[in-house]
């Protein structure tokens, strides 16, 4: 007898999902940087929404960018399965049927754009939908499996964010939406080169064309540092915008000082180096990345408090 | 008269149901808070209708 015919009315398998196990698949981790990075981008806009609308704006632009998630883990069900790091989400661990995410991702992505829409302004949501559709179409299921440089161009998805809150106020893209974009889109490559050397086991498996299997690792750790030093005149040049000031400035360029250094050791190493302290460098790397994009936000959000109080910006 | 002892699987139906019926809810109150807040404000409200609609008109127009 199966575990659940002795009650009766109970005909799901044992698997059947729970609140949480959708959740999981909105990727809340992911979730909550594009929170962060678009409230930043609503918040230093010269223009200010009724917090009503404020509230709205990010929550839509959260659950857009979970519904992008979603469709990820249907799509990429199979590679999931075989990467250590990925084997435990929902769908490949066997909680949520892929069907189950898809609708799940396209559902939440239709309620999110048109809710944007309504709570804001048109074109706020048309990136909204802009930003999904190259998250789930062009990276997910075109670039991703198909070239090395897929998380460069890939990146992309993750940096619409800070510009839809900018836009959620203004209406219109400037310079400084544009710069933070182009911070979180220079940033990612590093990011997750890091990420890929010290993984390294994980995308092979899948066969997924990371720059570490197909150009090889000190191809990747070139890479790493160029993708640096392009990243320093971006995020300098941000905070020599009217969203940035002194305070921004000066965390910029420790930030970057910082970050380059980091690169730059990276580059100096070798495999047998690597392995010798079990990829130290390129995990403090890693680390130090998150903190990095964490702080030039906030740097931005501090200058603009400064700025109300009469005493920040330039 | 038995009681049948609650299945695993009707604690997981239960807690979706609720996560869901709270997650409508809170929908249902943003959507609320959201058009109290555009119609205080005065906000365009008005859609064509096929009809004349003088307060769509600009004001030198409207004039009859």
């Amino acid at each position: 007898m199966s575990e659940t015919s002795a009650y009766q009315g109970v005909t799901a398998s044992a698997h059947e999902p729970g609140f949480g196990d959708y959740v999981q698949l909105l990727k809340p981790r992911v979730m909550s940087l594009v929170v962060f990075t678009a409230l930043v981008g609503l918040l230093v806009a010269p223009v200010g929404l009724h917090p009503v609308e404020a509230f709205s704006a990010i929550l839509f632009i959260a659950l857009g960018a979970g519904a992008s998630g979603a469709l990820n883990m249907w799509w990429d069900a199979d590679i999931d399965a075989v990467m250590k790091r990925t084997a435990r989400r929902p769908v490949p661990a066997g909680k949520v049927q892929a069907g189950e995410a898809l609708a799940v991702g396209l559902a939440l992505s239709g309620i999110s754009v048109v809710m944007l829409g309504l709570a804001t302004n048109l074109m706020a949501a048309a990136l909204l939908a802009f930003t999904i559709f190259f998250y789930a179409v062009v990276y997910s299921m075109w670039l991703k499996r198909t070239t090395p440089q897929n998380i460069v161009i890939g990146g992309a998805a993750g940096a619409f964010p800070p510009m839809i809150g900018w836009v959620c106020a203004t209406g219109s893209v400037s310079v400084e939406a544009v710069l933070m974009f182009a911070l979180i889109f220079m940033w990612t490559p590093p990011h997750f080169w890091a990420l890929a050397l010290f993984m390294k086991e994980d995308y092979h498996t899948a066969g997924v064309p990371m720059l570490t299997v197909t150009h090889g690792r000190k191809s990747t750790r070139v890479h790493i540092l160029v993708y640096t030093l392009l990243l320093v005149p971006v995020a300098v040049g941000a905070a020599l915008t009217s969203i940035g000031g002194p305070l921004t400035l000066a965390v910029a360029v420790a930030l970057n000082a910082w970050f380059v250094i980091g690169a730059f050791r990276i580059w100096k190493r070798d495999e047998a180096m690597a392995e010798a302290d079990k990829y130290a460098v390129e995990k403090a790397f890693f680390r130090f990345s998150l903190l990095y994009l964490f702080l030039h936000f906030a740097a931005f959000l501090a200058e603009a408090a400064l700025k109300s109080a009469g005493i920040g910006g330039w | 008269m038995t009681f049948r002892p609650e299945h695993e699987l009707h604690k997981r139906r239960f807690s979706r149901n609720l996560g869901l019926g709270l997650t409508l809810a809170a929908f249902v109150a943003l959507v609320f808070a959201l058009t109290v807040v555009k119609v205080k404000r005065g906000d365009p409200m008005q859609g064509f209708d096929h009809s004349y609609s003088p307060a769509m008109l600009p004001k030198e127009e409207a004039q009859p």
